[in-house]
């Protein structure tokens, strides 16, 4: 299967210059998400939405609970088909791609729902996502000489702050700890594309702002799509902002347009008291 | 000061003496595969009975497979005596009703033949999770039972499968007959090569990219397939592999008993793998080993002591499930690490990755 490089020139770029700077608000789309649909019985969890995250963006989807963030996050990774509508990453349709192909192609997601292999310990919950992507059906040499994934290991538990951690079950870490562990999990693979689920889950403010701070570092690197229930807390950050309520793509725009649309401050009302 | 009176102060300040019940689970739990070889190797010495002891070897093989699935991959499987029983008619056909009398052409088809009814089982199976694939195996274990039942003529159906002639142990420049009725070592040793090979494989299998790979899905599989895992694809390789070395066991016990019962494809042996990888410890590499043993040597001591035997076994599983849920083995691993002050189950090779804090004594 050919694979298309993510180039900026090749990609529906007529009317914007080919730039491939990090931050350049311009960037070609490296998702793009077309009428996507999803329901579940009677039931539209994700309705109709479109919207494209540009390359080296940190892009923001907010939203009341029960507005469809997390349907739509695995309509994108895979985890189930959508109803109707199309996925493209670097302009490749990946639809109905599986999950675990979805992941080599550079796409990473982390939980709300902290999920971490938790009766291993901190360091293999690393390794064996870096190893993901070099070997798999190997039953014969050693995982622990895989050098490049117990290098890239060190890395991610460095960046993450779970050095000193390593060798403790992932069972035994704070919650605070985990939520970490989950997003390094999913650092582990170098992905292009990071999907975040509200990775402030259940932290204190001190925390919450520390991990902020971390996953705006990251976006210098990487794509980050951060899907955040509190508002607030994505507007400093965010490049672009995407407000979904009831399956519906509310408004979309900069953080500033965002928070003066008066629907949204509506919606934020109604929904989130 | 304060901290140069720490230095001066060992940590452990009491005389260790250099036999203790700790080191030796700590030696064992570090050199498994080492450690059962071994003690297997030796066994025949220490157990009066041969024929126990041969039922040991062979059980510990079974049991270590089906760690693999259930302690390893985390797979409930109601039909690991599909693939035992499978081995055994397999390798009993080729021996009793075929020219080819060759122990190594016995083993071969004993260990193919499940695998490739494993290929079968498992990709069916492995549409369902949990209970439903338990539910699949059992479905897949009494299609199996029946149809070997009614081949009558290739099986002998209830009767068994009789006339097994045993094979010579050949190797070239080697060659001697392993009847028991001629040498009573001979079969015993031969299988505990075998069996030591493949727990050796096994201990390899669990430390590959594919061993830690399993052990991700049974942790989550939604997590695993995120990070890139055709976790489907993994899950059938475990139970094909499993399987094979079940097969493998299964033509081990046609080749000692010179006879298969039409009840080795039966449940109960299904559920004895259950109940000695569980009694011992899943998902530890000793565990199986433990479980077995102890779950013969209950079986055959308690049985000469009093009649109704099972009743006082019954008993003991409720004990040891109520209070040990971590199996014999498990137990003492964790007490093991819980002493040196480390609450993780850090196993063996892991531990050398992980820091060399957990591997200093």
């Amino acid at each position: 299967m050919p694979r298309k490089e993510g180039s900026s020139s090749t990609v529906q770029g007529a009317a914007t210059p080919a730039t491939v700077l990090s931050r350049d608000p311009d960037g070609q789309p490296i998702l793009r998400v077309d009428r996507l649909t999803k329901h579940f019985g009677g039931l539209k969890a994700v309705d109709d939405v479109s919207l494209s995250v540009r390359e080296g963006s940190l892009h923001a989807i907010i939203g009341p609970n029960g507005a469809g963030k997390t349907t739509l996050f695995n309509l994108i990774s895979g985890r189930f088909p959508p109803t109707s509508g199309k996925v493209f990453f670097r302009g490749r349709d990946i639809t109905n791609s599986p999950q675990h192909a979805i992941a080599h192609l550079g796409i990473a997601r982390s939980y709300q729902i902290t999920t971490v292999f938790l009766q291993l310990p901190v360091f293999e919950n690393i390794r064996v996502a870096a190893q993901a992507t070099q070997s798999q059906y190997n039953f014969w040499g050693s995982a622990h000489s895989l050098r490049e994934a117990n290098e890239r290991t060190d890395e991610v538990l460095e960046i993450i702050g779970l050095s000193q951690k390593r060798a403790v079950l992932a069972a035994q870490l704070s919650h605070a700890e985990q939520r970490q562990l989950d997003v390094g999990i999913a650092l582990a693979s170098r992905p292009v594309l990071l999907l975040l689920d509200e990775p402030t889950a259940g932290m204190s403010p001190a925390e919450t702002e520390q991990l902020m701070q971390f996953i705006q570092e990251l976006a210098r690197e990487v794509s980050v799509v951060l899907i955040e229930h509190k508002i607030k807390l994505v507007m400093a950050v965010s490049d672009r902002v995407t407000v979904l309520n009831f399956g519906n793509v509310l408004a979309e725009g900069s953080p500033e347009q965002v928070q003066s649309d008066p629907r949204v401050q509506a919606a934020y009302l109604v929904g989130a008291v | 000061m304060a901290s140069a009176e720490k230095v001066v102060t060992p940590r452990r300040s009491e005389a260790q003496p250099a036999f203790t019940l700790a080191r030796c689970v700590g030696w064992l739990d570090q050199h498994p595969a080492v450690g059962i070889s071994a003690i297997l190797v030796v066994m025949p010495f220490i157990i009066p009975q041969k024929t126990l002891a041969s039922e040991i070897l062979i059980f510990v093989l079974l049991a270590a497979s089906y760690n693999l699935l259930l302690g390893y991959t985390g797979l409930l499987s109601l039909g690991h005596s599909t693939v035992f029983g499978l081995g055994a008619y397999a390798a009993a056909i080729l021996l009793a009703k075929t020219e080819m009398v060759s122990l190594w052409l016995a083993l071969l088809v004993g260990g193919v033949v499940p695998g490739l009814a494993a290929v079968v089982i498992g990709w069916f199976s492995l549409r369902r999770r949990l209970l439903y694939f338990a539910m699949l195996t059992l479905a897949f274990n009494q299609m199996v039972y029946y149809a070997m039942q009614q081949a009558r003529g290739l099986t002998g159906g209830d009767d068994g499968l009789r006339g097994v002639v045993i094979p010579p142990f050949e190797l070239p420049g080697v060659s001697f007959s392993i009847d028991s009725l001629q040498h009573p070592y001979a079969f015993y040793y031969v299988a505990c090569g075998i069996v030591i090979l493949c727990l050796f494989f096994i201990q390899r299998v669990i430390h590959s990219p594919l061993g830690h790979a399993l052990e991700a899905i049974r942790e989550s599989e939604e997590r695993a397939q995120m990070i890139g895992y055709h976790t489907n694809r993994l899950q059938l390789l475990a139970f094909v592999l499993a399987s094979m070395l079940a097969g493998l066991s299964g033509a081990l016990f046609a080749i000692s008993h010179g006879f298969v019962a039409l009840e080795s494809l039966g449940l109960l042996v299904a559920l004895v793998c259950i109940v000695m990888t569980v009694l011992g410890g899943k998902g530890t590499f000793v565990g199986p080993f433990v479980g077995a043993a102890l779950y013969l040597m209950l079986q055959e001591y308690t049985s000469r002591v009093w009649a109704n035997w099972q009743l006082l076994l019954g008993v003991l599983f409720i004990l040891l499930v109520l209070f040990l849920p971590q199996g014999v083995w498990g137990t003492f691993k964790r007490w093991y690490y819980e002493r040196r002050g480390q609450g993780t189950r850090v196993t063996d090779q892991r531990a050398e990755a992980v820091g060399e804090e957990v591997v200093d004594a």
